[in-house]
């Protein structure tokens, strides 16, 4: 059904907005990832175009790599909070809830167990984005707790190391000694250890990254989706620079991502057996994952 | 429903099914309606007085009366998982009290905007330092303005009707926003009344999560939400409209429960005495004690009324001037120290100095009748024994 409800009657379509029927003739609702997905942006209709993110913004590059990569975008759902994210996530073509300040997880938690009652043989992935500030300050609690209860989800933290959106303040995941607003004489404790606390609170698949290699990134992303359908909470640390905050001129942008890979941002990936199980059996059955 | 339940209408349920008497506390009225009520999830969080209610809720849940259960990690995370759930369409409720209440508030005031259909337990306590578990209903106060539809029950029998019909209010396509049915902690929710029950194999009939202003986020009906761009999320002329417009039906969709609240609980206000000089004016627990006044009154044959408020929002301001439009005075006695009841009476009616703020007990204090008759007789013109001692 969630193919079919959105593709119009053909009677109806040529009333719709050009950019709705578009959507569905050259989107990646419905198509084999092989076809569409990462590898090919550029040349079918993506459910991120235009957005108001600034210019050389690392996060609006990393947001659309994420709608890219959904296994199922006709049967997804984003859940979001405040923050630069939400500007560029609202603009995607696949359904998106705003709710209040760091809610996302607790939100998510409803929605996937309501999907689950309503729909139980089939997969409504639900995906919640968010910052480094509505992940692990204002929202940690119910980020927290909804890994603990082994909410079936994809949580992804886009870590820019500040609050960009509020105006460059210091968050939890800013580095120690950085001067930022509400830091003046500098930040007197280090980044928290997301990654650590994902795992210990039994994320089943856990991946720190600053995705400079869009490939590896969408795999990380397309596995924390499939693994949350079934076997328990998932969670990407990614790098998305603020480059307005950290004043990273725009064509420095990617450079300072591969450095940042070399550092406190270096590919780590973690799995249970029984994630790595389920992976094995995805991508082996051939190249072309079946979602 | 594993159970075996016959499906019914709300209006069969509660205007014509068979009732038994029970003798049961408050807490027990409330999840005795949401057993009855087809609830898809329930969400739960400890606090006194509130708990008792989403134990026996959990209880109904290993029954089989209810579909998912859990314990969330706080208020904010229990209000943010029913505005997730309420996205997948299906039929919610839970109940918090007093700091609970303050807790999840950010939540909950965002829940009409975001049209969120469900029933939440208000059962009161002290919020003020210094802090208490005792009853006192300053909390409502602070749900007055949030577009929430919100019941007040006298009893524990107002407490099942309210509760079962709450959760047809919320889903009328024409409201669509939460329904939050308060009562007194303590006095109604741990103490035993006689409760007119319907038998529990009637429930409601199951939600539809497409019939619905916005409809449920489930990625299965038209229209799709694959439009792009959230004008709201702009500072422009735009997001200013939108919001305002919104807000607007929202506030109207609040204003239109007010039929069903006739339909289903009979109205907004109970009178007695309606030719009185005098009226004891009151909601909630405190409506109980006024209700006693008047019999009082009766006894003593003198010149009083009684006005029971049973809608708080949407607020019955047409219903209580018309009832009050020949009165000389109205005593108001309530729960708490602000007098938020009080208020609302004075910028309903055209005379507010006919208005007696009072009289108010506070921080779990009890609400003696004489407390009432005190004001009864001095409005009256008579001499107070209390007053004279």
């Amino acid at each position: 059904m969630s193919l079919r409800y959105m593709i119009p009657a053909s009677k109806f379509k040529k009333y719709l907005p050009k950019d709705y029927v578009e959507l569905v003739d050259y989107g990646p609702f419905g198509k084999d990832y092989n076809d569409v997905g990462v590898k090919n942006m550029g040349t079918y209709k993506e459910l991120v175009e235009e957005h108001p993110m600034c210019s050389g913004c690392w996060m609006a590059y990393y947001i659309k790599i994420i709608f890219a990569s959904l296994p199922n975008p006709e049967d997804t759902v984003t859940i979001g909070t405040a923050g630069c994210g939400r500007l560029a996530i609202s603009q995607a073509a696949v359904p998106f809830i705003y709710g209040n300040y760091g809610d996302q997880n607790a939100m998510a938690s409803g929605i996937t167990r309501a999907f689950r009652l309503r729909f139980p043989d089939r997969h409504k992935d639900v995906i919640t984005i968010a910052g480094d500030g509505g992940m692990m300050d204002i929202g940690f609690s119910m980020t927290m707790h909804a890994w603990f209860r082994r909410e079936r989800f994809t949580t992804i933290m886009l870590d820019n190391e500040v609050y960009g959106n509020t105006g460059g303040q210091e968050s939890g995941m800013s580095m120690e000694g950085a001067i930022l607003k509400m830091s003046p004489t500098g930040k007197k404790f280090g980044k928290m250890p997301a990654m650590q606390l994902a795992i210990t609170a039994g994320c089943v698949y856990v991946v720190k990254m600053s995705p400079t290699n869009i490939n590896k990134a969408s795999k990380a992303i397309r596995r924390a989706i499939f693994a949350a359908r079934t076997l328990g909470p998932t969670f990407l640390h990614v790098y998305t620079s603020c480059n307005i905050e950290y004043s990273i001129p725009t064509n420095d942008v990617f450079r300072d991502a591969k450095e940042m890979e070399k550092g406190r941002f270096a590919y780590e990936e973690y799995m249970t057996d029984e994630a790595k199980e389920l992976f094995a059996q995805i991508e082996s059955k051939n190249k072309r994952e079946v979602s | 429903m594993s159970l075996n339940k016959t499906l019914v209408s709300m209006d069969y349920l509660l205007k014509e099914a068979p009732r038994e008497k029970h003798f049961i506390t408050g807490a027990q009225a409330m999840a005795e309606a949401v057993k009855r009520a087809s609830v898809d999830m329930a969400i739960a969080y400890p606090i006194t007085p509130q708990s008792e209610v989403m134990h026996l809720v959990g209880d109904i849940f290993a029954q089989g009366h209810i579909k998912e259960y859990y314990r969330a990690e706080e208020e904010l995370g229990t209000m943010s998982a029913i505005a997730g759930a309420a996205r997948a369409g299906v039929r919610l409720f839970t109940a918090t009290s007093g700091p609970g209440l303050l807790r999840g508030l950010e939540a909950i005031v965002s829940w009409p905007g975001h049209r969120v259909p469900c029933v939440l337990g208000v059962l009161t306590r002290v919020v003020n330092a210094p802090l208490s578990i005792q009853p006192d209903n300053i909390e409502m106060a602070y749900l007055l303005h949030s577009g929430v539809v919100l019941l007040h029950a006298e009893n524990q029998q107002d407490t099942f009707d309210m509760t079962l019909a709450a959760f047809a209010i919320t889903e009328k396509v024409d409201v669509y926003i939460p329904v939050a049915v308060a009562t007194e902690g303590f006095f109604v929710t741990h103490a035993k009344g006689y409760v007119d029950m319907t038998s529990e194999e009637l429930a409601f009939n199951e939600p539809d999560p497409y019939a619905a202003p916005v409809p449920a986020m489930d990625n299965e009906v038209p229209p799709a939400r694959i439009q792009r761009d959230a004008p709201v999320q702009k500072s422009n002329f735009m997001s200013y409209l939108i919001h305002s417009v919104w807000q607007q039906e929202i506030w109207d969709s609040n204003k239109r429960a007010m039929k069903y609240i006739y339909q289903y609980l009979g109205g907004p206000i109970e009178v007695q005495n309606p030719d009185a000089d005098v009226f004891v004016l009151a909601s909630g627990c405190a409506a109980a004690q006024a209700r006693e006044a008047h019999r009082y009154a009766q006894e003593e044959e003198l010149s009083v009324g009684f006005i029971k408020v049973r809608a708080i929002r949407p607020f019955p301001k047409e219903e209580i001037r018309a009832a009050l439009k020949n009165a000389k005075k109205v005593i108001i006695p309530e729960h708490n120290i602000i007098g938020w009841l009080a208020t609302e009476v004075k910028a309903a009616i055209p005379n507010s100095g006919i208005v007696v703020d009072g009289p108010r007990v506070y921080g779990g204090m009890t609400l003696p009748v004489e407390l009432i008759m005190e004001q009864v007789y001095m409005a009256l013109g008579m001499k107070s024994e209390t007053l004279q001692a």
